[in-house]
């Protein structure tokens, strides 16, 4: 920001928050990409490790609520000053569901770690949360610069994850198609990407948080659509198997 | 009688929901102490039936135009003010004006409390008596006790409407100076801090006062804080060093204001 305040130990308390936020980011990035790598690796130690962390983040978030509400209390802030704590608040909050969507990945590891996993599904797997993780990493990088244009971009971005998780979701069909037995494992590994594919939306949340956060309004034209998942049916799938 | 067709009265209507109407417009306002500029032209537009907060920095100037709207600054030695100011159609510094309607039509209510060193009754009943406006006694009786029940005191000073204004707590000297200042059925309140001598509880009665008065009259203020600015306005005028630097809704001015200098202001950061 531009200026620094009267009052010195008010820019501290709004430093201590988006320094906490950068920590909760560190942490969920950490959390998602372990998570991705127990599931491709059937490393159950590694899940359980994951599981363990979200507390972490549930703790954070909890801290900087308090501290938002202690410091709103306190120094009644005002334009840019109030959004930059609201938008603590809301980032705060997206980044404890990002921990969840890991956390709930890991959870699945155990579950599914008996039937192996096909190397091209794991192969896709690793790309969406890549992709996912690309786009994590770079709305955390935005917060810390407040770039406008970049948020921007982040928000167009979200497209390409979309496609990948649509295309897994129909491999995972064809899977169960194939053998029922493998329709246990495949549904987990469904809530695995589309966990996943969350994780980007939750970016994009946070990418027009941080947009309001600069600008005091919200980003504007549409956002781009969710996953066409929806309507993918089973006989295209059977087609596309064929 | 004047009677408008129903036409009429409904363009009428129309016109006051749709169209901002102004209830005093304020044209390239200068206002000078001797030598010194205090004001450089500055239009401001104050509407009807709204509470127009102006805020700023100390010694930017919402003291000296606050004055300007009901021609206080005519009492300061030295003090000249150039623009023009109108109060609905009438130029309130045109020659013909009488400056003690004017203040009957816009009222002020200063800082500090400053009752009359004379009973509670007295100190509203003044206004109306020399203004002429009750007939008789229970006329005047009315007008009293409808004062102060709009300043929010009734209750409290009732039963001693004959004891000093004086012997009143601040908060309760404020309403009454409030009070005394609706009597006269103003069209326009000024206030200059009102509230910066009163503790929370008081505070909040005169901000729930200004918020009722609010259907009746236009309403300006200045305040210190900005939080008070922002509770009880709908517009919000920034001064700085004399000029007129932003005029927003309040709502907006608070969330995302357009100046630099607002943000740094209400923000309480260095510019
Ligand atoms: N009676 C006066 N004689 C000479 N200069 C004056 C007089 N009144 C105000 N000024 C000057 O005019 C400028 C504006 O003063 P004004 O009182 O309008 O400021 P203000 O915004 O109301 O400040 P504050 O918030 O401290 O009340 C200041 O520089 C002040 O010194
Ligand atoms: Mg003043």
């Amino acid at each position: 920001m531009s200026s620094t305040h009267i009052v010195s130990i008010y820019d501290e308390e709004l430093k201590y928050l988006s320094r906490r936020i950068s920590e909760m980011g560190g942490t969920a990035e950490q959390m998602v990409a372990d998570s991705v790598r127990a599931l491709v690796t059937m490393d159950v130690a590694l899940a359980q490790k994951v599981i363990s962390e979200d507390v972490i983040l549930d703790n954070a978030e909890r801290q900087i609520n308090d501290k938002a509400i202690v410091t709103i209390a306190k120094r009644q802030p005002m334009a840019a000053d109030l959004r930059e704590i609201m938008g603590t608040i809301r980032i705060a909050a997206e980044l404890e569901r990002v921990g969840d969507l890991g956390k709930n990945t890991a959870k699945r590891v155990i579950a599914v770690q008996s039937s192996g996993m096909p190397r091209k599904l794991a192969r896709g797997l690793e790309h969406l949360a890549e992709l996912a993780l690309i786009q994590l990493k770079e709305v955390l990088d935005v917060f810390a610069t407040r770039s406008v244009d970049k948020a921007k971009a982040i928000r167009e971005r979200d497209d390409e994850i979309d496609a990948i998780y649509t295309s897994l979701f129909r491999e995972l069909l064809t899977y169960m198609m194939e053998d029922p037995r493998n329709i246990t494992p495949c549904t987990h590994l469904l809530f695995c990407a589309k966990n996943i594919e969350r994780i980007g939306d939750h970016a994009t949340n946070i990418a027009e948080t941080i947009y309001y956060m600069a600008t005091g309004s919200q980003p504007e034209g549409e956002r781009p659509k969710d996953d066409t998942s929806t309507s993918v049916v089973a006989a295209d799938v059977a087609d596309a198997s064929e | 009688m004047n009677m408008m067709s129903e036409a009429a009265v409904e363009k009428a209507l129309d016109k006051k929901m749709n169209d901002i109407s102004y209830k005093m417009i304020g044209k390239d306002v200068s206002v000078y102490y001797g030598d010194k500029r205090a004001l450089y032209d500055v239009n401001l537009n104050v509407r009807e039936n709204t509470v127009t907060a102006l805020i700023g920095p100390s010694g930017c100037g919402k003291s000296t135009f606050l004055r300007t709207l009901n021609r206080m600054n005519d009492t300061i030695d030295g003090c000249r003010v150039t623009g023009r100011i109108t109060l609905d159609t009438d130029d309130i510094y045109d020659q013909n004006i009488d400056v003690v309607e004017l203040r009957a039509r816009v009222g002020m209510v200063f800082q500090k409390p400053n009752p009359f060193p004379k009973s509670i009754y007295e100190n509203v009943a003044y206004g109306p008596r020399i203004h002429g406006l009750a007939k008789s006694k229970a006329d005047m009786d009315a007008i009293v006790e409808k004062s102060l029940q709009k300043a929010g005191l009734w209750n409290e000073v009732k039963d001693r409407l004959q004891e000093g204004g004086t012997g009143l707590s601040g908060g309760q000297q404020q309403r009454l100076c409030i009070a005394r200042a609706v009597a006269v059925s103003p069209e326009v309140i000024l206030m200059d801090e009102p509230c910066s001598a009163l503790d929370p509880i008081a505070t909040a009665k005169v901000e729930e006062l200004i918020h009722e008065l609010r259907a009746n009259f236009t309403i300006v203020i200045v305040t210190h804080s900005m939080q008070q600015a922002a509770r009880v306005s709908q517009r919000t005028a920034m001064f700085h060093l004399g000029n007129l630097v932003e005029e927003n809704d309040t709502d907006k001015m608070f969330t995302n204001p357009d100046d630099q200098r607002t943000q740094d202001y209400i923000m309480g950061r260095f510019g």
